[in-house]
């Protein structure tokens, strides 16, 4: 795939809920590039779930034009481009993990051995394996949440599409996810749209932030971030960091988010950072 | 051991054993002591079930306590002793032993029972995955449903035994018909209710894989339901066989549990222990459907251990 390929294109997406009721989303325009990885941070309620589900063509637009893989949403949903994995691992706890991460392979006719050699990888790719049989019942989150990221993997489409996917986790587990996030990005090549809350964690994983705000929901700025790869524990301490987190929040502020945006690892992030420049 | 032969509550045993093993079992000695636990249990709520009986009746005659006509004595209230004594004696001069007579009504109510309940069961699933597919069906048909369960089914028993044996079938197809009338509703409600149970994310998820209906359907909602169905399959378990008794007593069915009960209830005056023995073995016919539900639960669900009932 040629590096400058845009992978989504959306154009004045307008989204209103109900009739003439809220307006949750407005003039929407970005582009996202093959092989990008593009977060989208914004407090409650400016919509950025919305517009990943409008991407997904898992809700319709009211207007505006959305273009996937050069295709519509629609095809691009019906053609299976995109994985998505939401903030809960939504694991059905009637399969094992292998049969959960099969349930696509499965959708798409996949035989039975080819299931479980892609399986087998797609364990490995996540640091999974062993686990084959397991319930995930018995899994931690963050187990649960790498077990949802492969399923989201495993018919390697070019778009992953996460939700918050790791909001439920605590630091320490969200952290790790982060590095092996990153990782599995390198190694798959896949494009990325991560709606997140924390500012910390859009930094630290995305070539671009999209910052937006709410009622109704705009983007107010995109932050491209420069930070050298490939990141790691010592990216958090680089200078540059506290330089990005402090843009995209004080685009936040400049949208009137900032006060609903109380993420206490991002807080403490940049008092850390403020303090060390 | 109560049926006489040893193949039934054996199996039974034998399936729920195999179930517990699937599941990541305790170690052994656990396993016995949690056994030993709740056989002691059991052992010590019979007791004091009997010693209320016992006390009850030995009080009434004490006091010569009566409700309106009703009084509490040896006929109205036999001894639980006798009752199971009448089991092993004879039914009739140097006929078999009455608990053989009911071992055999019993196979007769239950395999009414079972057809009844089968046929309920898919029937019930079956409306409740139509209707969960569009809420005009389920606005239109569902009060005629509820409704249905408020015919009285002693008053309709008969026209269903005359409209099918009319068309040839045989009358126990009838008793399961009517066993069947009771079994439905509980699984159509519980099924509607299970389908739509499915989490939205995952309905979300599904669409992603661009899935159609059945696929929904087969991989969420249905897998997703069997809780609740299986809330609606115990109770409806017990219902198919009492349903199955009610059947038999207009039907004339011969040899089944109703019919004993029509039987010895006429000699009861003379021989309660008789009536008091087949309810007795009516009772452990259901708890015997109700622990083949339980059974086939353990099998087939596979949820989080806080998420089984």
């Amino acid at each position: 795939m040629i590096a400058e390929q845009t992978v989504v294109s959306l154009e004045g997406v307008r989204k209103e809920f109900g009739r003439g009721g809220v307006v949750a989303l407005e003039d929407i325009d970005l582009d996202v590039r093959a092989g990008a990885f593009v977060s989208v941070i914004g407090p409650s309620g400016c919509g950025k779930s919305t517009l990943l589900r409008i991407v997904g063509d898992l809700i319709q637009p009211t207007a505006g034009e959305v273009v996937v893989n050069g295709k519509s949403a629609h095809r691009a949903r019906l053609d299976r481009d995109y994985g998505i994995v939401f903030q809960d691992a939504v694991l059905f706890d009637w399969r094992t993990v292998e049969r959960n991460i099969g349930l696509p392979l499965e959708m798409t006719g996949w035989s039975r051995q080819r299931r479980a050699e892609r399986v087998r990888e797609l364990l490995e790719l996540v640091e999974l394996g062993g686990f084959e049989r397991h319930h995930p019942w018995q899994l931690s989150g963050g187990m649960q949440q790498r077990v949802s990221i492969a399923r989201a993997l495993s018919f390697s489409p070019s778009l992953l599409l996460m939700d918050e996917p790791f909001g439920a986790l605590d630091e320490m587990t969200r952290e790790r996810m982060n590095l092996e996030l990153l990782r599995i990005w390198e190694q798959t090549g896949s494009t990325v749209i991560f709606v997140t809350h924390s500012i910390a964690e859009a930094v630290f994983l995305s070539t671009r932030v999209v910052v937006m705000s709410p009622r109704p929901g705009r983007i107010t700025g995109i932050v491209d971030v420069d930070l050298p790869r490939p990141r790691g524990n010592e990216t958090r301490e680089q200078p540059r960091y506290a330089e990005l987190i402090r843009d995209v929040r004080r685009t936040l502020r400049r949208g009137g988010g900032f006060e609903e945006e109380a993420d206490a690892g991002s807080e403490t992030d940049l008092i850390v950072a403020e303090e060390g420049l | 051991m109560l049926m006489g032969r040893r193949p039934v509550w054996y199996g039974l045993g034998m399936a729920y054993a195999a179930a517990a093993r699937v599941r990541d079992a305790p170690p052994a000695a656990e396993r016995l002591l949690a056994w030993a636990r709740q056989g002691g249990l059991l052992l010590a709520v019979l007791g004091v079930l009997w010693g209320l009986w016992e006390l009850f009746r030995w009080a009434g005659e004490q006091t010569g306590l009566h409700i309106g006509q009703f009084r509490v004595n040896g006929t109205t209230f036999p001894h639980l002793h006798d009752i199971f004594m009448t089991l092993g004696e004879p039914s009739r001069r140097n006929g078999p032993m009455l608990i053989e007579v009911l071992r055999d009504s019993a196979f007769v109510t239950a395999k009414e029972a079972a057809a009844g309940f089968a046929l309920g069961a898919s029937i019930g699933f079956l409306i409740g995955v139509v209707l969960v597919h569009s809420r005009l069906l389920q606005r239109g048909v569902l009060p005629y449903i509820v409704a249905s369960q408020t015919v009285p089914i002693l008053a309709i028993a008969p026209m269903v035994v005359v409209w099918l044996g009319g068309r040839g079938l045989p009358s126990w197809f009838s008793v399961a018909v009517i066993a069947a009338f009771l079994t439905f509703f509980p699984v159509t409600i519980n099924t509607l209710r299970g389908l739509n149970s499915a989490d939205p994310r995952a309905l979300e998820l599904m669409r992603s894989y661009a899935a159609g209906r059945l696929a929904v359907l087969v991989k969420v909602r249905v897998p997703a339901s069997l809780p609740y169905l299986f809330a609606a399959l115990k109770i409806s378990a017990t219902a198919s066989v009492v349903g199955a008794i009610i059947g038999e007593l207009p039907a004339s069915v011969g040899g089944g549990l109703g019919n004993a009960i029509l039987n010895f209830n006429q000699y009861y005056s003379s021989a309660p222990n008789r009536l008091w023995a087949t309810n007795l073995i009516a009772a452990t016919l259901g708890i015997a459907f109700f622990l083949a539900v339980v059974v086939a639960e353990r099998i087939v669900v596979r949820r989080a251990p806080e998420n089984v009932a």
